[in-house]
């Protein structure tokens, strides 16, 4: 992946931001994140974000969790090695309950986790751009992704007109962690020399 | 403000049905009374009035868990019920109504010596039973007639107080100080309710009621799966109010946010209950002792074994698989469906309570029951419906009314 140009524009407010962020979409802009201190309820709705999978995949582990622990207790206390315990049936469901309970639990928690990590591009010593320290603070920190039209300096000036109180142009890796790194860092202006992949 | 529609006018369509529903089951009351509730065959007795038992206490604690739901959300400092809250209060209307009449019956199944519903009614039977008379302090007629009075009595009272506090919020616009004293003040009556509250149905009213039934056994699991049983009823009729009044067009403040929080709640009160019926079923089932086992014996193995995991199908498999997911709770046809489900699969589970016990042999199931349920839907509406109509549906000047406005999940 080519490290890419972003413009980034730093907001005080929550009730500067939403208009902000409505005027630059309905300009043409890409805004490519907001990085808040906080959660900011209706951020993801004003900014256009599609739905997260994430809980789709949870159910998916979930459901892999029940049939791992139902198949293989059965096999085990049914099939292969069935022993009498307190004159119950070798196929005692209610005692396999809690055991099933917890493995879905578990299955679906620790994949969760992991899955969010990857869409994330969370890892340990991974280490990510900040395009502004203080977004773990107090700013709100719009960055938009330029494209080889967008004009830096009106994109500036319009962020700053919209209420940002600092702009300032960055260039940084935008790319899957896993390997996908690119080597030669080249900006996109200079695609057309990336013919390798 | 001015173009909210705050006043409800009741529809004459429901005015109709609610008629005629009462009318059916009055009708089945009258006919179920001469046939079998004055009849010389004890059988006939018992399923008359445990029909009428299990009718009366199912929908009373149904609608005291909606004054249940607007104590808890308030002490929690809740402020995304605020825009729907006038329908709890107005089902929590019913509790001294319906009340009054689980009242009527419970006294009358006393008083008239019924022992065939309450073993423990019977004195010399008692006198002989190590266990029963060492149960003899709690399951007696005069605790149990002592103890149903204040329970009915303050729940109509605590709830009534609730109300009361709460008209406050239509008359005139609070500054912060007097909100500040509005909302602790609400917070003391809902703490006294909630206190109330686990003393009856959190613990001793549903032993008392319901469980004495089988008057050698015991599980302190009931109560519990009692209030689960009825709570996740409360919240599925609160939704079906909700829901009505949205396709009459009122309730502009509240939209898919609070029906999602109202479909969590029915989802996760009945994982809940599911919780409650697997812990009191699995170590019964382990222990395999038989004076427990024996509330089971029937159930599961013995005619009530279809409506036994049907029950479990119906308020354990369906909510979870169905309201499961985000756009399922904010889909009004399909909460509407499961808000009915779960209520009728919950009535079903009473039932089973009750009637699994006192008709041992023969699922008694049939005209009787369907007929009291429509009597108490009839009331339920009607009354419901007489409440609503009877305030503002918006608690205007609420401090907490712009927090459900913005609600947003």
């Amino acid at each position: 992946m080519a490290k890419k140009k972003f413009v980034v524009g730093c907001f005080n407010d929550e009730a500067v931001l939403f208009p902000a962020v409505k005027k630059i979409r309905t300009a043409g802009y890409k805004i490519h994140d907001v990085y808040t201190p906080f959660a900011v309820h209706g951020l993801d709705h004003a900014l256009g974000l599609r739905e997260t999978s994430l809980h789709t995949a949870g159910f998916i582990y979930g459901v892999t969790g029940t049939s791992t622990a139902v198949g293989s207790i059965s096999w085990i206390l049914a099939k292969d090695w069935p022993l009498n315990i307190g004159g119950k049936p070798s196929f005692a469901l209610p005692a396999w309950i809690p055991i099933t309970f917890e493995l879905t639990v578990l299955f679906a928690a620790v994949g969760m986790v992991l899955t969010f990590c990857y869409l994330c591009q969370l890892a340990p010593f991974v280490k990510k751009h900040h395009f502004h320290a203080r977004a773990t603070d107090d700013l709100f920190v719009m960055v938009i992704e330029c494209t080889d039209k967008t004009n830096v300096d009106d994109l500036k000036s319009f962020l700053s007109n919209c209420g940002a109180i600092e702009t300032d142009v960055q260039v940084a890796e935008d790319g899957w962690w896993l390997g996908r790194y690119d080597k030669n860092e080249i900006l996109f202006e200079n695609k057309q020399t990336v013919a390798a992949y | 403000m001015a173009s909210i529609r705050q006043q409800f006018e009741i529809p004459g369509k429901m005015k109709t049905w609610s008629l005629a529903l009462i009318g059916v089951g009055l009708a089945a009351f009258v006919i179920g009374l001469v046939t079998k509730g004055i009849s010389a065959d004890e059988h006939e007795q018992a399923q008359f009035w445990g029909t009428l038992m299990y009718n009366t206490i199912f929908w009373t604690l149904v609608c005291n868990a909606s004054m249940f739901f607007i104590c808890v959300t308030t002490l929690a400092m809740g402020g995304w019920q605020q825009s729907f809250r006038r329908i709890p209060e107005a089902i929590s209307t019913l509790v001294p109504i319906f009340g009054s009449i689980t009242f009527a019956v419970l006294l009358y199944v006393v008083l008239s010596d019924k022992h065939h519903i309450y073993h423990w009614l019977d004195t010399e039977a008692v006198a002989k039973d190590p266990i029963l008379s060492g149960k003899a302090g709690f399951l007696n007629p005069t605790f149990f007639i002592i103890w149903t009075t204040l329970t009915i009595g303050l729940w109509s009272l605590l709830g009534w107080r609730m109300r009361q506090i709460s008209k406050e919020a239509d008359e005139a616009p609070m500054d912060k100080a007097t909100g500040a004293r509005f909302i602790l003040r609400n917070t003391i009556r809902a703490a006294l309710f909630t206190v109330w509250f686990a003393l009856t149905v959190g613990s001793t009213i549903p032993w008392l009621w319901m469980m004495s039934i089988d008057a050698h056994w015991y599980s302190t699991m009931y109560s519990w799966y009692t209030f689960a049983s009825s709570f996740v009823s409360g919240m599925s009729l609160i939704a079906l109010w909700v829901i009505y009044l949205k396709n009459k067009g009122y309730l502009e403040y509240t939209n898919q946010e609070h029906l999602q929080d109202i479909g969590k709640f029915m989802f996760a009160f009945s994982i809940f209950w599911t919780y409650l019926w697997f812990s009191q079923y699995m170590l019964i089932w382990y222990a395999n002792i038989p004076e427990e086992t024996v509330y089971f014996k029937h159930r599961v193995q013995g005619p009530y074994k279809g409506i036994f995991f049907l029950n479990l199908i119906i308020n354990f498999i369906c909510p979870l698989l169905i309201l499961m997911k985000r756009s399922a709770k904010r889909n009004y046809t399909l909460v509407t469906f499961m808000a009915i489900l779960i209520i009728f699969g919950h009535w079903l589970d009473f039932y089973q309570m009750v009637m699994g016990s006192l008709s041992k042999d023969h699922v008694t199931l049939g005209w009787l029951d369907f007929g009291i349920l429509s009597l108490f839907v009839g009331l339920l509406i009607f009354f419901v419906g007489r409440s609503l109509a009877s305030k503002p549906l918006i608690v205007k000047h609420h401090p907490f009314l712009k927090e459900s406005i913005i609600h947003q999940v």
